[in-house]
């Protein structure tokens, strides 16, 4: 049973049903709980408190919000009242001190309308995506084993940093630059929120893994300046830090901050919805089908990506709903703040989970199958359920990049389903998340024959 | 059909006006979208139906009317 903690921090949030803990003699609330099994905590959390309800993580409360009422309220707080940085503190090591977060709604539109997520950019990207995913399949062969998660978040650091930084930047990146970011992701621990710093493994690896990073980028910043100033079109974004004075330390957090949301995020999107589409011989059929033909005329990934792929599309869809890559998005409450009835004083964490409501039964029938065919109109479950198909968050917040990660997504389908069939090398169930960590990644093994296709 | 377009959603992507030019517009000052045409005719409904899928911001939704 749940005990009343004694929290100090107002009726409003005491008044809220605390969800029961399996680590009762744990002094930091349910932070067991969310370091051994978040799911299992965020799922039991809807089923004992509805759609309002609350844990305890080190010295805070979380009001844990689900539901398209309450979701709505969530997504609409203004920024003032709501604060994005402050919930999550595992980042600030990572990032390094003085890289932000994540930009204001403000500067987001500005980035948008000066940076490479702009529509207009999207073309150039799309071909950009198309010539890296044939770089990392050109040793392949006719066949062989991949670990998903490997080759996944190998590709997606240079499509990544070829897209956000730039091509010169890209260039100079091999695997080693991969392995030491996952370090950087594998360095995310929920004992964070006790201290950032703790002195564990996964820590120290972390750190070491950030200062890899910056000597590689030092070495690149090094041999930029021995080379000199080159024309306009052949500058990056390195070349404009390098050319305000910034530190390579500095640099290093930005360019890790910019590649965060858009990496561990697209890479397990992709390893999911081949699995899933592996799981599904029907609708991997289905699907390479529709490939085939959309491209039987000849015409390029870099055009066919920016435009519907109706079939891919809804796998990647229910692949994202089932599979969010993100299952807590959490904000600090800045002022106070009325949610679902209850008042929430400041240093409140509020959050949702897109793991919990991408699965209420109301919205999305048999919430466990894999079903693209909810996406077809007229059920279109996505737009029909905004506040709780939420894979991409919503309100102003939402993932500002998410038309470039589906047309990442499917040049990359594009390219391998229609060149290569691919089968488990393990059993069906076997893949699964390893959620030890904030950052949720696939847990190894996840190996995948292929074979080039006979066409 | 009757289009709906929520600003306290909209990103200003302006992927909107890709799909259907004329149904479509721009704030620049605001960075949201603009209704240039809130009942479009029957030979824009599948643009718009496009419009409306693709939003990254799930801003807009249609209304039967």
């Amino acid at each position: 049973m749940s005990v009343s903690t004694g929290s100090t921090s107002g009726a409003g949030v005491a008044a809220i049903r605390e969800v029961s803990r399996r680590f009762p003699d744990s002094p930091h609330g349910h932070l067991e709980d969310l370091r051994d099994d978040p799911i299992d905590l965020l799922h039991r959390l809807r089923e004992e408190c509805g759609d309002v309800g609350r844990f305890r993580l080190a010295d805070r409360d979380v009001v844990l919000v689900s539901g398209a009422a309450a979701n709505e309220q969530f997504f609409r707080a203004p920024d003032s009242t709501l604060d994005q940085a402050a919930a999550y503190p595992f980042m600030t090591p990572i990032f390094g001190k003085g890289v932000v977060f994540d930009a204001s709604p403000e500067e987001r539109q500005q980035m948008l309308k000066n940076q490479a997520l702009r529509g207009d950019m999207m073309r150039g990207h799309a071909s950009t995506i198309e010539r890296e995913i044939r770089r990392m399949v050109a040793g392949w062969g006719d066949e062989g084993e991949i670990d998903v998660l490997e080759f996944f978040a190998e590709l997606t650091i240079y499509t990544t940093s070829a897209c956000l930084i730039g091509l010169p930047f890209r260039e100079e990146l091999d695997s080693s630059f991969a392995r030491h970011y996952h370090e950087l992701e594998r360095g995310t621990d929920a004992i964070a929120y006790v201290d950032p710093y703790a002195d564990i493994e996964s820590f120290r690896r972390r750190d070491a893994a950030r200062e890899e990073l910056v000597a590689l980028v030092q070495a690149i910043i090094d041999r930029r300046l021995a080379r000199g100033t080159v024309a306009r079109e052949d500058r990056d974004l390195l070349d404009v830090l390098i050319s305000i004075d910034m530190t390579a330390d500095h640099i290093t957090g930005i360019f890790i901050s910019m590649m965060f949301a858009g990496h561990h995020t697209s890479s397990g999107t992709a390893s999911w919805a081949l699995i899933e589409l592996m799981r599904h011989p029907e609708l991997m059929a289905a699907v390479v089908t529709e490939l085939d033909e959309l491209y039987a005329d000849g015409s390029e990934v870099s055009f066919q990506a920016l435009r519907s792929i109706p079939r891919l599309e809804a796998a990647l869809k229910e692949t994202l709903r089932l599979h969010p890559p993100l299952i807590i998005l959490m904000r600090v409450v800045q002022d106070e703040f009325e949610l679902a009835g209850h008042r929430l004083p400041p240093g409140t964490v509020v959050a949702t989970s897109p793991r919990v409501s991408n699965r209420i039964a109301e919205d999305f029938p048999d919430p466990e199958v894999f079903d693209p065919d909810r996406y077809v109109d007229p059920r279109q479950e996505d737009l029909q359920n905004r506040w709780t198909w939420i894979p991409f968050g919503a309100g102003k917040h939402r993932c500002v990049g998410n038309a470039f990660a589906m047309m990442q997504l499917k040049a990359i389908f594009s390219v391998i389903l229609r060149d290569y069939e691919f089968e488990m090398a393990q059993a069906p169930e076997s893949y699964r998340d390893d959620t030890s960590k904030m950052v949720i990644q696939l847990a190894r093994p996840a190996t995948v024959r292929y074979r080039r296709r006979q066409r | 059909m009757r289009i709906v377009a929520d600003l306290g959603l909209c990103q200003g992507h302006q992927m909107c006006q890709g799909e259907a030019p004329t149904v479509f517009g721009f704030d620049a000052g605001a960075d949201t979208v603009v209704l240039l045409d809130e009942h479009p005719g029957d030979t824009l409904h599948d643009d718009v139906r496009r419009a409306v899928t693709y939003c990254p911001a799930m801003a807009l939704s249609l209304e039967d009317s």
